[in-house]
């Protein structure tokens, strides 16, 4: 289990200790948004590839998509890429899914 | 393995009861070492707007998707990678009446039905935008940002006379029909479109 914390890219990638010191949950920080609300296949995932190149092994991405294909796209795209899915929810027609570069 | 054909007649359940360790599976080998991730081969054929949409749309998520891709483009879809802007190709007169006839280049592709003198493509594009569907020449230009290939067909090049300045910047070096057979039965999947 990974707790999502959202805020500025520093330490990404980096396990860190909770504020309180006890857990050693590791804190990671989503290094980039991707908003890819309103666009159709296969850009939703165009633009997640393109993003991902950008940050360094084990950051986190967030993913904003209302395309519905895309649940069962980016499953497929992690199987294939090695990338992981940590969540994937979805809410009033948005689906959010927080990558994680491997 | 050999078991049951060394297994003597009549000694049937005992005997295999006692074999059954040895009938154990191998260990699985690991996921990787089994099924390789295949490359992608598409064969762009087709110069129709339908056509070469979906090969790019396959071919930038396929590069997406990490997954080695590359498009032979051949006869009417050599024509989709032309230089946009240019209008007339060709060294003899029949080459030139042949792109006079059909445009070449991605922005001037014809949908090869309901065409109506350009009326279906603009349709076509007008629900594609509002849609937020992008359009074949974005989806070319992000395949060769997610390391697509396209590689130009020799004989296509020079039956439409065709010179590597007219193409698009970024093609692969022209090759022939044993390059594109030697990759389909090496360890490509291969699409005709």
């Amino acid at each position: 289990m990974v707790v999502i914390r959202r805020g500025r890219a520093a330490g990404i990638g980096a396990p860190q200790a909770s504020r309180k010191g006890r857990s050693t949950m590791p804190l990671l920080e989503i290094a980039q948004i991707v908003d890819a609300r309103g666009l159709s296949c296969p850009l939703p995932i165009v633009r997640t590839a393109q993003a991902i190149k950008k940050v360094g092994p084990g950051a986190l991405i967030e993913v904003l998509a209302t395309d519905p294909g895309s649940v069962k796209d980016f499953a497929a795209w992690s199987r294939a890429t090695g990338n992981a899915v940590l969540e994937s929810s979805s809410e009033a027609g948005v689906y959010r899914f927080v990558l994680q570069r491997k | 393995m050999t078991l049951i054909a060394e297994r003597p007649a009549g000694t049937a359940i005992d005997s295999a009861e006692q074999a059954r360790p040895e009938l154990k599976p191998e260990p699985e080998p690991a996921m990787e070492s089994e099924t390789p991730v295949k490359d992608l081969l598409i064969i762009s054929y087709s110069g129709d707007l339908e056509k070469v949409w979906a090969t790019l749309i396959l071919a930038s998520t396929s590069g997406a998707m990490g997954v080695k891709t590359r498009v032979f483009c051949t006869f009417w879809g050599l024509q989709n990678f032309v230089k946009d802007e240019k209008r007339i190709t060709g060294e003899n007169w029949m080459q030139k009446m042949m792109s006079v006839m059909q445009r070449p280049g991605i922005s001037h592709r014809k949908l090869s039905r309901m065409n109506f003198l350009g009326m279906g493509p603009w349709m076509m594009g007008m629900l594609a935008k509002k849609y937020n569907v992008a359009s074949p020449k974005e989806l070319l230009e992000v395949a060769q940002e997610m390391g697509v290939e396209f590689i130009p067909c020799q004989m296509t090049m020079d039956m439409f006379g065709l010179k590597p300045d007219d193409m698009m910047e970024g093609m692969a070096e022209p090759v022939g029909a044993a390059t594109v057979i030697g990759l389909m039965t090496e360890n490509s999947v291969p699409l005709f479109i």
